[in-house]
């Protein structure tokens, strides 16, 4: 077989169609949870913190600005887990972090809201107000068994 | 003969496991020639031509059509738990983690994997691989390998493509047709599918299925007998353990990476 300028163009259309496919899979499709700058890292402890993974997306008022980088129990035995955010995020110091669940049957994600102190939190900082995950099947045995007594 | 059953049993043991001493030197063989110079890159070239550009349209239409299908068949489940909304994810899902590469190895193997074997085997009855031997030219180096490599290289793009194009005919169905939100269908799209678990698993399990259908598809050409009918032979043989091949290994790869 010789050399064919015109089967080398279209063998190397087709690469570029087949490259350009992976990449919008990988990138538009398979995105990263979080594409934008990470660098911010901040903690947080959660008495229970349910079905959170790494890679959860944080957001502030619903806008996604980082994720959960670490989970992992600290010497208490609370769980620890570490905020991958936006450097430019400027969180006050009284900050609180809640656990909450994108529908009902949705994933779980960190819902940041801002307080009002003038301070901002510096990386490496502790958020101190927290709200465990909200644990759908703990709230209908506490409303079972809750009821079940006021029959008596 | 005293013991024909026994002596037959014993004969088919001892050739197959001449077969794998066999598989294993010829794959050895294609692995050293592929990464050694001189690479063949116009043989190469003509090769990926054959087994990429000419499957493409098939995996394409294919590809199209299994999505719309998913989208039909997932969107009459899903509405009965009002459950529209995730169809996105269960058509992307499933298209990426099993059905694109599967089906893209399953229709490249029928396309290009069966020709492959047909030419060696004619080339083995034709006596043109002794002639390459004769000039001292290893087949196997000359042959074999870029159309092995071809294999490797088109087929993670093949899936690929198959992947778009049948998550646009997935679209079509799910939001043109039966009027889900498209914002609620990508959304749910690129949300359930993540690079590390799904699209990595896919590109990996791919990529394997090129290298198990172009060595197959080699092998048995290589090794066909110099008649007609076994170039047939070859281009069956080829069809059906490349088939299973692909769909044993598909399940050992989910089972021990979960993609």
């Amino acid at each position: 077989m010789q050399a064919s300028p015109k089967r080398d163009l279209t063998v190397g259309l087709f690469v570029m169609l087949g490259l350009a496919a992976i990449g919008y899979l990988s990138i538009q499709v398979g995105g990263v949870t979080y594409s934008g700058p990470g660098g911010l890292t901040i903690y947080a402890t959660f008495d229970e913190v349910g079905g959170l993974k790494p890679r959860a997306p944080v957001a502030v008022a619903g806008v996604s600005v980082g994720q959960v980088k670490r989970i992992e129990l600290d010497s208490d035995l609370r769980a620890r887990v570490t905020l991958d955010l936006d450097p430019n995020l400027e969180l006050s110091a009284d900050t609180s972090a809640s656990i909450r669940t994108s529908g009902l049957l949705g994933d779980q994600f960190v819902a940041l809201e801002p307080g009002s102190e003038d301070e901002i939190l510096r990386p490496g900082e502790e958020i101190a107000y927290t709200e465990s995950a909200l644990l759908l099947e703990r709230l209908i045995g506490r409303f079972v068994h809750d009821s079940g007594v006021r029959t008596d | 003969m005293k013991t024909p059953t026994l002596q037959a049993l014993g004969f088919r043991t001892v050739s197959l496991v001449g077969h794998l001493g066999c598989i294993v030197v010829f794959i050895g063989e294609v692995v050293t020639y592929a990464v050694r110079r001189p690479f063949r890159a116009r043989r190469l070239v003509n090769e990926v031509f054959d087994v990429g550009v000419l499957s493409l349209a098939i995996v394409c239409l294919s590809g199209a059509t299994v999505g719309a299908v998913l989208g039909l068949q997932g969107y009459n489940t899903l509405s009965r738990f009002g459950a529209e909304g995730s169809l996105g994810a269960v058509v992307g899902l499933s298209l990426v983690r099993e059905l694109g590469p599967v089906l893209t190895a399953l229709l490249v193997t029928g396309r290009a994997g069966s020709a492959m074997a047909a030419e060696i085997a004619s080339m083995v009855t034709t006596q043109q691989l002794d002639g390459l031997r004769m000039m001292s030219i290893n087949p196997v180096d000359f042959v074999v390998t870029p159309k092995a490599l071809a294999m490797l290289i088109a087929m993670p793009m093949l899936n690929a493509l198959f992947i778009v194009f049948a998550l646009f005919g997935g679209y079509l169905v799910g939001v043109v047709l039966l009027g889900v939100d498209s914002g609620v269908y990508v959304a749910s799209l690129e949300h359930a599918i993540t690079f590390e678990d799904d699209v990595a698993g896919t590109l990996l399990k791919s990529g394997i299925f090129g290298a198990l259908v172009g060595c197959i598809a080699t092998y048995r050409g290589y090794i066909s007998e110099p008649t007609s009918a076994g170039v047939s032979a070859a281009t069956t043989g080829t069809v059906v353990t490349a088939s299973v091949a692909v769909l044993l290994a598909d399940y050992v790869i989910t089972a021990l990476w979960g993609v």
